[in-house]
């Protein structure tokens, strides 16, 4: 039987085979087809705080994806093919978070999800990523991630997590701001994590904390609250969120006057504000943690330079159009950043479709080095693939003369600490 | 057979082949899947604000009570399904008898303030007490947690039918309710109280039964929220988690048993269409509550119950 067939093949019969099966790949109808599995856009779903207490960031972390995916895309998108974004706002509502995540997966068939900042949305979505096997790149800098609480499809690689923030920021207070402590902190999760993290690493130092002052988040008025900073205090730790922190940084510069104790800020309390509002002079000479520095510095590199102009921020981190339109520069360049890993861990995985999610993720784990470059303008940065979260610089500014200016930068190392999960002996 | 046992029978036969029959897509089924648990709270909160007159502006109080129950029972006692199940529908009860108790010293306006102060205090509770609940970052149920007499309750076709047994129960309860002698002296209640008591009936203890119901099945709703989707966290204890359930009782039809589910499907697709063709999606879904509440005032349902179909409980 193998002979015969064989034999039955000549040549003349193969080369008609051929011109048919060429006549066919030329007709309309399946040059579309084929061109359809090369070319079609790479999906990616973006959960975008639209709405909500998070909106100021939404706005900014849309901005920074649009301008990321028109780069990658001038540059031949993902291995030839466009990326397109599809946005759903999830009003930072951990609910209606979740629901976008299932848009993304079943009714726009995205190859990955990405976004959101407010950890909330993020633990509440990262079950149904889990559930609908969906990679989920987060950029929340919660640490929710390398906890260990969410699953192998969640990953953080383009932003730090609020654990090796705080502790880099540990010794660099106790030498050159003081070392007894109060913290001032919203009531809740969010500012436990630094109530935590930072007390021990403080401590660890050989610092002392010495008053913590929790504020309810349903606060609106802050004046009640700072008679409970201990006199001894030496440096005032903040970090609030929400729309009432010009209003908590503005009544704590009337309740001191020009004899305050040194500050030192998470810029949170302040991102999206205007640095030069009226009621926050008192601000000059404090510092600040930022995760990149929202004033184009000294030594600014070409590659935030490139970076803040695709994005359309200028040298004062406020909009090009409307220099009041002020940004969240120390968290939105994580949208950039994870969207230029997507691709890369697109291309070395060989990702086609959403048969190969489980490949994109391993390679992404795979990944660790990620030098200062146009793909990571905030800085170079270590990712671990066991806890999917990444590591890097952190920045301390000091307010002078109404500007954010850099007075140090952390190592890499600075933010370490033990790993907490390995995501990947989960199956997938 | 009964019309109404035919409707409510046939709504729920509907639901049922619309998944055997392979009809919904994946997205529709974990939507409907979500919708069926929701409305199941809508039927708690119409217990009370449909059927006895009650507005109460605090029902995510009941709702995050069972939600929290079930979830820190599996999350930090190793709890199965079902004993957290139980234990949030206990607890619901005896939470819902407490609240009830206290807030039920006060009446109409008074009442919804009160009902708003008790649901703001559980909260903040929920917030004050972070290091067992996680605050407002709140918990994730792992899969693993999720496993009813051996159903991975994650699958989505699982947990579609589990969605839909949850709301069937509430739903046949709340029927009964409507057609029993106990539930025409909650209607009593609500159209005439002074009317009612004058008749001979206890009226502090009906609305109490009646607060109890409603918060148990609101808990029992919030418990199965949180092992379907596997998040526990506190915006569902919020402010915009006791509205819900008011607008899908206005929207769907007061005091009508199918009326919660017909709402919480129409707000839901409502915002979810709305939200694929603007950004500014809230406006189209203002103005349609606006035109929905000018041309049919009781309702989707309720306005059919008023203009053609009189026997619809």
């Amino acid at each position: 039987m193998k002979k015969n067939f064989k034999n039955n093949i000549t040549r003349r019969k193969l080369m008609k085979g051929v011109a048919a099966a060429g006549s066919i790949a030329a007709m309309p109808g399946f040059v579309r087809y084929s061109q359809a599995a090369s070319s079609s856009p790479i999906k990616i779903g973006f959960q975008v705080h639209r709405t909500g207490i998070g909106a100021a960031y939404g706005r900014w972390y849309d901005r920074t994806t649009q301008a990321a995916v028109k780069i990658l895309n001038d540059a031949g998108g993902v291995n030839g093919r466009p990326i397109e974004i599809v946005a759903e706002d999830d009003g930072t509502d951990p609910k209606r978070g979740a629901e976008a995540l299932e848009k993304f997966a079943n009714q726009h068939n995205c190859d990955v999800a990405f976004g959101t900042l407010f950890s909330h949305v993020v633990i509440g979505s990262a079950p149904r990523a889990g559930e609908l096997k969906l990679p989920y790149f987060v950029v929340s800098e919660g640490h929710h991630v390398a906890s260990g609480m969410l699953n192998r499809y969640t990953l953080q690689p383009g932003i730090t997590d609020v654990k090796s923030q705080v502790q880099a920021m540990a010794p660099f207070v106790k030498e050159n701001v003081g070392k007894k402590v109060t913290m001032i902190y919203p009531d809740f999760a969010f500012g436990h994590d630094h109530r935590d993290y930072f007390s021990a690493a403080f401590e660890a130092q050989g610092g002392e904390i010495v008053g913590k002052v929790p504020i309810p988040p349903t606060e609106s008025s802050f004046s009640k609250y700072f008679p409970k900073i201990p006199r001894d205090t030496e440096v005032i730790y903040h970090v609030m969120v929400g729309p009432a922190v010009l209003t908590f940084v503005k009544e704590l510069g009337e309740f001191y006057g020009s004899k305050s104790p040194k500050l030192f800020g998470f810029i949170d309390s302040l991102e999206a504000v205007d640095l030069n509002t009226p009621g926050l002079e008192f601000l000059d000479g404090s510092y600040f943690w930022e995760g990149n520095p929202r004033y184009a510095q000294a030594n600014q590199t070409e590659h935030d330079k490139f970076y803040r102009n695709a994005v359309g921020v200028d040298a004062n981190g406020a909009s090009v159009s409307d220099p009041k339109d002020v940004s969240t520069y120390a968290h939105m360049f994580g949208c950039w950043e994870t969207l230029h890993i997507i691709k890369k861990g697109m291309e070395e995985s060989g990702y086609a479709g959403p048969g190969d999610r489980a490949k994109l993720i391993e390679a992404v784990e795979s990944m660790s080095n990620m030098p200062l470059s146009q793909a990571h303008p905030q800085g170079a940065k270590i990712f671990n693939g066991k806890t999917h979260q990444t590591f890097g610089h952190q920045y301390i500014t000091k307010m002078t003369n109404g500007k954010l200016v850099l007075a140090h930068t952390t190592s890499i190392e600075d933010t370490f600490y033990p790993d907490e999960v390995d995501y990947t002996k989960q199956s997938f | 057979m009964r019309k109404d046992l035919i409707l409510h029978f046939g709504a729920l036969a509907i639901l049922l082949f619309l998944e055997l029959l392979g009809v919904f897509s994946d997205y529709h089924q974990g939507n409907f899947a979500r919708i069926l648990v929701l409305a199941a709270y809508g039927i708690g909160y119409n217990v009370l604000f449909g059927y006895t007159g009650l507005l109460s502006l605090g029902h995510a109080l009941f709702f995050s009570a069972g939600l929290y129950a079930s979830g820190l029972s599996i999350y930090h006692l190793d709890y199965n399904v079902g004993q957290s199940l139980i234990l949030a529908i206990c607890f619901s009860a005896f939470f819902s008898l407490v609240i009830g108790y206290l807030a039920l010293r006060t009446v109409g306006v008074s009442f919804m303030i009160v009902t708003l102060m008790f649901s703001q205090v559980g909260y903040l509770c929920i917030l004050y007490f972070g290091g067992i609940t996680r605050g407002d970052e709140g918990i994730v149920i792992q899969q693993s947690s999720r496993v009813f007499l051996s159903l991975d309750l994650s699958d989505p076709t699982i947990r579609y039918y589990a969605a839909l047994i949850i709301f069937s129960l509430c739903l046949i309860f709340n029927l009964w309710i409507a057609k029993s002698s106990f539930g025409r002296v909650l209607i009593a209640i609500r159209e005439n109280s002074d009317r009612a008591l004058m008749l001979g009936y206890n009226v502090h203890l009906y609305k109490l039964f009646a607060v109890i119901i409603s918060g148990t099945i609101s808990g029992l709703a919030g418990a199965c929220y949180g092992i379907l989707f596997g998040y526990v966290g506190a915006s569902f204890a919020a402010v915009p988690y006791s509205i819900f359930p008011l607008l899908w009782v206005l929207i769907g039809g007061v005091g009508t048993v199918l009326g919660p589910l017909v709402g919480a499907i129409f707000m839901f697709y409502l915002i979810d269409y709305a939200s694929d063709i603007t950004d500014a999606y809230m406006i189209i879904v203002g103005i349609t509550l606006l035109v929905v509440t000018l041309y049919a005032r009781r309702g989707l349902l309720g306005e059919l119950r008023y203009r053609y179909f009189k026997w619809i409980p």
